[in-house]
């Protein structure tokens, strides 16, 4: 399969981690912001081939697991409102929030619906005038636009029954949350390559240079993660502290200028808080003014809460320091007992993107997996 | 949407036009007598047949006799390689077949939603009748049941089936042990990544079919070869992954898949890139996993050219490590494969 195999490729993998090992002098701390890139890094067992090298941070990059408990819950109110229908993606739906998820809301009555794209709930709005659609917008900068598109199509349908909840993040301001943060050990980072398909990697130069990281765009694919990996360490071993784009197959230094323009027109950052990590100044998206009657919690009358939100979850989920970087996921007291994605405790077990699904996919049990050798 | 109105459902007939099921035809009496001998009867009735009583009497048989119950509630009612009642026929009689039994005989009780187009429910009926005569089955049985709209979505399909075991039945998952070979009669994933794309209208060439079949061919290909099976299941809901886990469970052995050696098709890879899952995990509804003594494989997959012309050896059974499943990875690295504890898809049979 195209642009799929060929960066699978086991042989290429394997000279690509003996170069890796062979350049680095000493063990390197690096953080791989997007979720998806976490998955690739264990499903392949990239980080555990280069443990004695490369020590990976599980970075924020799961946008099911950073959107507040609180957002979740106001979501499932709204699914359980007489008239409306809460429309969303997939993998939000098994997320605990505090008084459960959104699959909890609809088993109790409540009107969810399972969307593949916020234009689908356009057009169930469409369909039926006398429902009020709200639609969960969650995501990083990667799915923004495709909200941003439903809302000016619903402006220019004259929709009255259609809104969104926004709980949009913007990465590179967690990006820097995380380098400022006392006590901080990442030393370079594998940006997220889809969020960049989209905004470009020209702004991170600051960051780099600022804060003396190097941050390589890097994609998904085996290959992928090993060549950002083996960037970010040459860059290191030398000193240097600048941004490279290793996914040149999908980014451009400027990103999508189209899909920018249409967000720049379309939101506004904000502060936002992430869940387990407190306020991220400027980390968030909210629709400007002239969309604001798109905004669920205007429409809904929600009273405003951002600041004031605990920083960590009621139910003793240590979700935060996982996506801060600072507990691997093997290290809390209720992974695979308490915790499991039958039972979660917070949303990096059961979001698809989650750091503590990752591990407890593909690196459970810890101890040797084959009871005997399989020859290769 | 519950919103906590209610409506009484009035089985009078009513004044909707005749082109859509009533609750009147489901009530017994003329009208669902007049809808068993104008829709149903011409379509799944066996030729010479006039007696309807409450029960079918069915003739002996030599050996003993598989059971087996199942009910279909897929949505959408058609998609590209098969519908429900396709479905319902091969899915009641893979059941039987995989435990060793020749399926002959089934019976089908429908539960209609009021105001479902007559057409759709006769598009399905004939679909069954040529589902049934191609499996090798005859509907012995059946009722009807029509509910008031809301309550079931369009149409359900409950099945019964009764088949002939033609001995040796395999033994099934308890015996097998350390050396068994592991394999599959064909591409994997095919069925929900089917019934996914068109439930969404997701828009992928080539348009993803169901593999929705009967496996009596393959089972019975197997039994004239000699091979010596140890056990089959047909990969429904839950896929591959499913059947390792509750057979690993059954022998308290490992199950060691090699994730390079199983067939998938491309437009099923494509959609499970695109949509982050694994075909392991995705139901397959033409589709088995068979253990075989060791050295059986090679025998088996010969014995199948022309049957399961895409079967391959995916693995084999090795003693019991700390995961019941492993799957060896693009790299060549081991790993735990999950159980699949969810639906990925609801509502794909």
């Amino acid at each position: 399969m195209k642009y799929v195999d060929e960066y699978r490729d086991p042989h290429l993998a394997r000279r690509m981690i003996a170069d890796i090992r062979r350049r680095a002098t000493r063990r390197w701390t690096i953080m791989e912001v997007c979720g998806g890139q976490t998955h690739g890094l264990l499903r392949h067992g990239i980080e555990e081939e280069l443990a004695d090298v490369v020590e990976t941070i599980h970075g924020p990059g799961c946008p099911v697991c950073v959107t507040h408990a609180d957002a979740i819950d106001f979501a499932c109110e709204l699914a359980r409102t007489p008239g409306c229908a809460l429309a969303s993606f997939g993998d939000m739906l098994r997320v605990p929030a505090s008084r459960g998820s959104l699959l909890d809301a609809r088993a109790a009555g409540g009107a969810v619906r399972a969307a593949y794209s916020p234009l689908d709930a356009v057009r169930l709005a469409q369909r039926d005038p006398n429902l009020q659609v709200v639609f969960f917008a969650v995501g990083f900068e990667t799915t923004a636009p495709a909200t941003a598109l439903a809302v000016r199509q619903a402006a220019a349908l004259g929709l009255d029954n259609f809104s969104m909840l926004v709980a949009h993040v913007r990465v590179q301001p967690a990006m820097e949350a995380v380098l400022a943060s006392p006590g901080n050990r990442v030393q370079a980072f594998l940006a997220a390559g889809h969020v960049c398909a989209v905004m470009g990697c020209e702004s991170y130069a600051s960051l780099a240079e600022r804060y003396r990281a190097p941050i390589v765009v890097t994609g998904f694919e085996p290959l992928d993660l090993l060549a950002g990996m083996a960037a970010c360490v040459r860059q290191l071993e030398a000193g240097e502290a600048h941004v490279e784009n290793r996914y040149a197959r999908s980014v451009r230094p400027a990103g999508n200028p189209a899909a920018r323009r249409l967000l720049e027109e379309t939101f506004e950052a904000c502060d936002r808080p992430w869940r387990g990590m407190g306020v991220v100044a400027a980390g968030g998206l909210r629709l400007r003014d002239e969309y604001r009657r798109f905004d669920a919690e205007f429409r809904f009358r929600r009273p405003a809460s951002a600041v004031a939100l605990p920083a960590v979850d009621a139910n003793d989920c240590l979700a935060g320091e996982v996506l801060a970087g600072r507990l691997k996921p093997t290290a809390c007291p209720h992974f695979g007992s308490a915790c499991t994605p039958e039972t979660p405790r917070g949303a990096p077990m059961v979001s698809s993107e989650g750091a503590c699904a990752a591990y407890f996919r593909y690196r459970r049990p810890a101890a040797a997996v084959a009871g005997e050798e399989v020859a290769r | 949407m519950n919103d906590g109105s209610w409506k009484i459902a009035c089985p009078a007939t009513s004044s909707l036009p005749g082109n859509v099921l009533t609750l009147a035809e489901g009530e017994g009496g003329r009208m669902t007598r007049r809808l068993l001998d104008e829709t149903i009867l011409p379509r799944l009735g066996r030729p010479g047949c006039c007696k309807l009583g409450d029960s079918a009497i069915l003739p002996r048989v030599q050996g003993e006799l598989a059971f087996t119950t199942d009910s279909f509630v897929v949505s959408p009612l058609f998609f590209p390689g098969g519908d429900i009642g396709t479905l319902a026929v091969y899915g009641t009689a893979n059941d039987l077949a995989v435990a060793g039994a020749r399926p002959k005989w089934i019976g089908v009780a429908l539960i209609v939603e009021e105001g479902l187009q007559r057409d759709v429910l006769e598009a399905v009926l004939d679909s069954l009748a040529r589902a049934a005569q191609r499996a090798g089955v005859s509907v012995m049985a059946g009722d009807t049941k029509v509910v008031p709209a809301g309550a079931c979505d369009k149409l359900f399909v409950c099945t019964s089936g009764i088949g002939e075991v033609l001995p040796p039945a395999p033994p099934g998952p308890t015996a097998l042990l350390p050396g068994d070979e592991l394999f599959v009669s064909g591409p994997i994933g095919q069925h929900g990544t089917a019934v996914f794309a068109a439930r969404e209208s997701l828009d992928v060439k080539p348009v993803p079919q169901s593999d929705c079949g009967p496996l009596w061919p393959a089972v019975a290909a197997l039994r004239e070869a000699g091979v010596a099976v140890r056990a089959m299941r047909d990969a429904t809901r839950g896929g591959v992954s499913a059947v390792a886990h509750e057979w690993a469970d059954a022998c308290q052995a490992t199950l060691h898949l090699d994730e390079a050696c199983l067939p998938v098709l491309p437009e099923t890879r494509a959609l499970c890139e695109l949509l982050g899952l694994d075909p392991l995990h995705i139901a397959c509804e033409g589709a088995m996993l068979v253990a075989v003594e060791p050295g059986q494989a090679e025998r088996a997959l010969a014995a199948w050219r022309d049957v399961c012309p895409r079967a391959a050896i995916v693995g084999r059974v090795i003693s019991r490590g700390a995961a019941p499943v492993v799957i060896r990875r693009a790299l060549g690295n081991d790993q735990p494969l999950d159980e699949p504890w969810g639906a990925p898809f609801p509502r794909i049979c």
